[in-house]
C-alpha cells in the first residue's frame, strides 16, 4: 500500500471547514464541477499512479 | 458530383480470365480497391509479386473522406513510390489549435523535431489519393479490375476461390493468397462468417465540405461548446482545392436524413462561418461509428486488411492510416513465404503485430470519443473540468483528448524481435519503426528511409561486413560515412550510433535487431527469427 491513509493533515478540522465553505452557495452542478476540478487538480500533484489507483479503490468501497 | 474535382471514369474491360472461361489461379487476389487494397497491391507488385486488385467501383472515393494522412503512412506511400504527387497536393500541416466556448485555451505541436523527409500530417481528399495510387498502381503493373464485384469467397486448405460479377455476367478464379481489404461492411468478412466486435456509439456527426477563400491558417482547429454551435463539438481542416473540412457534432437523436439538407446544413455554417464568408457547399454526409475488430486477421488463405479487419472512431486519423500500416506489415511476409523463404508461420506474426496494433488505435479513439461524448453526468463533469483548467493549467491540456493522433505502433513484444541484450539510449527498440534522417548519398541530399527500402538492411555505425546471404535472404549494410553521410548527425542521434553499432532493419523499415558490435551469428538468427523460421 503505497497510499497514506494515516492522518497526514496536520489541523484536520481546519482543512474539513475549508472544503465545506468552498462549496457555500454553489448549486448541486456547480459542486459537481468544483469537485470534478479538485479531483484533477489533486491527481496531478500526486502524480503517482498506484497511489491514485489505491485512493480509488479505497473510495469506491462501501462503507461499513 | 463536385465543383472541385471531375472524377475520372474506369471502365470495365473483360479480363483474359473471364474469357477463357476456366478458373485460373493467381498468387494474390486483392478484393476492394481503396487506400488499403491498392497499397498492398502497388507494394506487391513494386517487389515482383503479380497481383491482381478487384474493384467493384468504376472511380475513385466519393467524397472526401479519410482526408488526414499521418507521416508513417506518408513514408511508407513514398517507399512505395507516390507520396511526392499526395505532399504537393495535399496541405501540409503540424499544429492545432483547442477552443472552448469563445475562446482559445491552447495550441499544439505535433512534429517539433525537424530532419523527416515527410510532414507530420497531409490533408487531401481521398479522390486525390486514391486517383495517385490508381496511377502507381499502373505504372508497377498491378491489374485494377474495375466494376468487378465478387460475390463469393470459398476458402480451401491451399487457396480461396471466388466468384465475381461483372457487367458481362459472372466468372470465377482462385487466389493462393486473398487480401480483404473491402472496407467496413466487408463482404469477405461476411462470407466466412466472422464476428466484428466491439462498441457501437450512438452519437452523430455530419461532416460538410466547403468551397471558400478563408484566410484560416492550414491547422487543426477543434471546439468545445462554440457559440456558432452550442453543447457539442466542431473540427475544422483545410483541404486542398480551398475545400475545407468541417465536422459537426449532432448528437444521438439527429435525423441523418434531414441534417443532410442544404436548408439545414447551410445555417449551421453561416453560424460558423459568419454572414460576410461566401462559401459553395460541395459534399455532406452524415456518420455514427463503431470501434470494433476481428479476432484474427488471418483466416487461413484470407488476409484481412484495414477497415475490413478494424473500426475506429474518426477521431486521431486512425482508420486509414492504421489499414495501410497493415499492408506495410503484410506485403513483405507474404512475399517471403510465396518464395518460399518463410513459413506459413510468419503470417501469424501478421496477426500478433497487427492486432496488437489496432488494440492500440481502439483504445486511443475510444478515449477521444468518451472525452468528446461523455456518457454520463460524471464523464461530463470530469470533462468540463479539464477543460476548465486547461488554459491556465498545462497539466490539464494532458487530459484534454481531441483526438490522439496517429502514431505507428511499436512492435515491442513481437516474436520476430530480437531482445537487447546491450544498452542503448533513445527510442529506437525493437519493434520500433525506423526513424527518418537527412542524409547525403553520393554528395546529394537524401533520406534514410528511402535507403532502407523493402528489404533487409543493416544500418551500420563505424564499421561495416559485407552483404551477409542467410538462406536465400540478403542483409546488405549501409554503413554511415561510406553508404551515406550523415551531415547533420541525426541518424547517430536518433539510433545512438556508437561506433560499432549495428541495427538490423525489416523490410517494413521496423527495427528487428541491434547490438553494439557486429556478431555475424547473431545476426544470422535475428534474419530467422524476423522471418519465423
Amino acid at each position: 500500500m503505497k497510499l497514506n491513509t494515516e492522518p497526514n493533515i496536520e489541523r484536520p478540522d481546519d482543512f474539513y471547514e475549508a472544503l465545506i465553505e468552498l462549496h457555500r452557495g454553489l448549486s448541486e452542478e456547480q459542486s459537481r464541477q468544483l469537485n470534478a476540478r479538485l479531483i484533477l487538480l489533486l491527481a496531478n500533484h500526486i502524480g503517482d499512479m498506484q497511489v491514485l489507483s489505491e485512493a480509488m479503490a479505497a473510495a469506491k468501497e462501501a462503507p461499513a | 458530383m463536385l465543383k472541385t474535382y471531375d472524377y475520372p471514369e474506369f471502365t470495365y474491360r473483360r479480363s483474359a480470365d473471364q474469357a477463357s472461361g476456366a478458373v485460373r489461379r493467381h498468387p494474390v487476389i486483392v478484393v476492394g480497391g481503396g487506400p488499403v487494397g491498392l497499397s498492398a497491391a502497388i507494394d506487391l507488385a513494386v517487389q515482383g509479386v503479380p497481383v491482381v486488385v478487384l474493384n467493384e467501383g468504376r472511380t475513385v472515393s466519393v467524397g472526401s473522406r479519410a482526408v488526414c494522412y499521418a507521416k508513417r503512412a506518408l513514408e511508407i506511400w513514398d517507399r512505395l513510390g507516390c507520396a511526392g504527387p499526395m505532399v504537393d497536393k495535399g496541405v501540409i500541416w503540424k499544429t492545432g489549435k483547442l477552443f472552448r466556448r469563445d475562446r482559445e485555451i491552447y495550441r499544439f505541436d505535433l512534429l517539433p523535431e525537424d530532419g523527416h523527409k515527410m510532414p507530420a500530417f497531409i490533408n487531401l481528399q481521398q479522390y486525390y489519393l486514391e486517383e495517385f495510387l490508381v496511377r502507381r498502381a499502373g505504372e508497377a503493373g498491378v491489374e485494377i479490375r474495375w466494376r468487378e464485384k465478387v460475390t463469393a469467397v470459398e476458402p480451401a486448405d491451399d487457396h480461396v476461390r471466388l466468384t465475381v460479377e461483372t457487367p458481362q455476367g459472372s466468372y470465377a478464379l482462385e487466389a493462393d493468397w486473398l487480401i480483404a481489404a473491402d472496407g467496413a461492411r466487408s463482404f469477405s468478412r461476411r462470407a466466412l462468417g466472422l464476428e466484428f466486435k466491439g462498441q457501437v456509439f450512438n452519437d452523430r456527426f455530419l461532416i460538410a465540405d466547403v468551397v471558400m477563400k478563408a484566410d484560416f491558417p492550414p491547422e487543426r482547429w477543434f471546439w468545445f461548446d462554440p457559440p456558432f454551435h452550442p453543447r457539442q463539438s466542431t473540427l475544422l481542416h483545410m483541404q486542398a482545392d480551398n475545400v475545407w473540412r468541417i465536422d459537426f457534432q449532432l448528437g444521438p437523436n439527429a435525423d441523418p436524413e434531414e441534417e443532410k439538407k442544404p436548408e439545414r446544413v447551410i445555417p449551421r455554417l453561416r453560424a460558423m462561418l459568419g454572414e460576410d464568408t461566401e462559401f459553395d457547399l460541395e459534399w455532406v454526409s452524415v456518420y455514427t461509428f463503431q470501434c470494433r475488430r476481428l479476432d484474427k486477421f488471418r483466416h487461413g488463405r484470407v488476409l484481412f486488411a484495414g477497415d475490413s479487419a478494424h473500426q475506429v472512431s474518426p477521431f486521431g486519423a486512425r482508420g486509414a492510416n492504421s489499414g495501410v500500416q497493415d499492408t506495410d506489415n503484410l506485403v513483405w511476409k507474404l512475399k517471403a513465404v510465396i518464395e518460399g523463404k518463410a513459413p506459413e508461420a510468419l503470417l501469424d506474426s501478421y496477426d500478433t503485430e497487427r492486432v496488437y496494433a489496432a488494440d492500440e488505435n481502439l483504445l486511443n479513439s475510444t478515449r477521444s470519443t468518451d472525452f468528446i461524448t461523455p456518457k454520463s453526468e460524471a464523464s461530463r463533469a470530469f470533462r468540463d473540468a479539464a477543460l476548465d483548467l486547461a488554459e491556465k493549467h498545462p497539466f490539464a491540456r494532458r487530459l484534454v483528448n481531441s483526438g490522439r493522433l496517429s502514431l505507428p505502433a511499436t512492435y515491442a513484444n513481437s516474436p520476430l524481435n530480437t531482445p537487447d541484450e546491450d544498452e542503448f539510449e533513445g527510442a529506437m527498440a525493437p519493434g520500433r519503426p525506423a526513424a527518418d534522417a537527412p542524409v547525403e548519398i553520393g554528395g546529394r541530399p537524401g533520406w534514410l528511409l528511402n535507403l532502407l527500402g523493402s528489404s533487409f538492411k543493416l544500418l551500420c555505425f563505424g564499421a561495416a561486413p559485407g552483404v551477409l546471404e542467410v538462406d536465400g535472404v540478403t542483409v546488405t549494410p549501409l554503413l554511415s560515412g561510406r553508404d551515406f553521410e550523415d551531415t547533420e548527425g541525426l541518424a547517430m542521434q536518433r539510433y545512438d550510433g556508437k561506433p560499432g553499432t549495428v541495427y538490423l532493419i525489416r523490410p517494413d523499415q521496423h527495427v528487428a535487431a541491434r547490438w553494439r558490435a557486429y556478431d555475424e551469428a547473431k545476426l544470422r538468427a535475428a534474419v530467422n527469427r524476423a522471418l519465423a523460421r
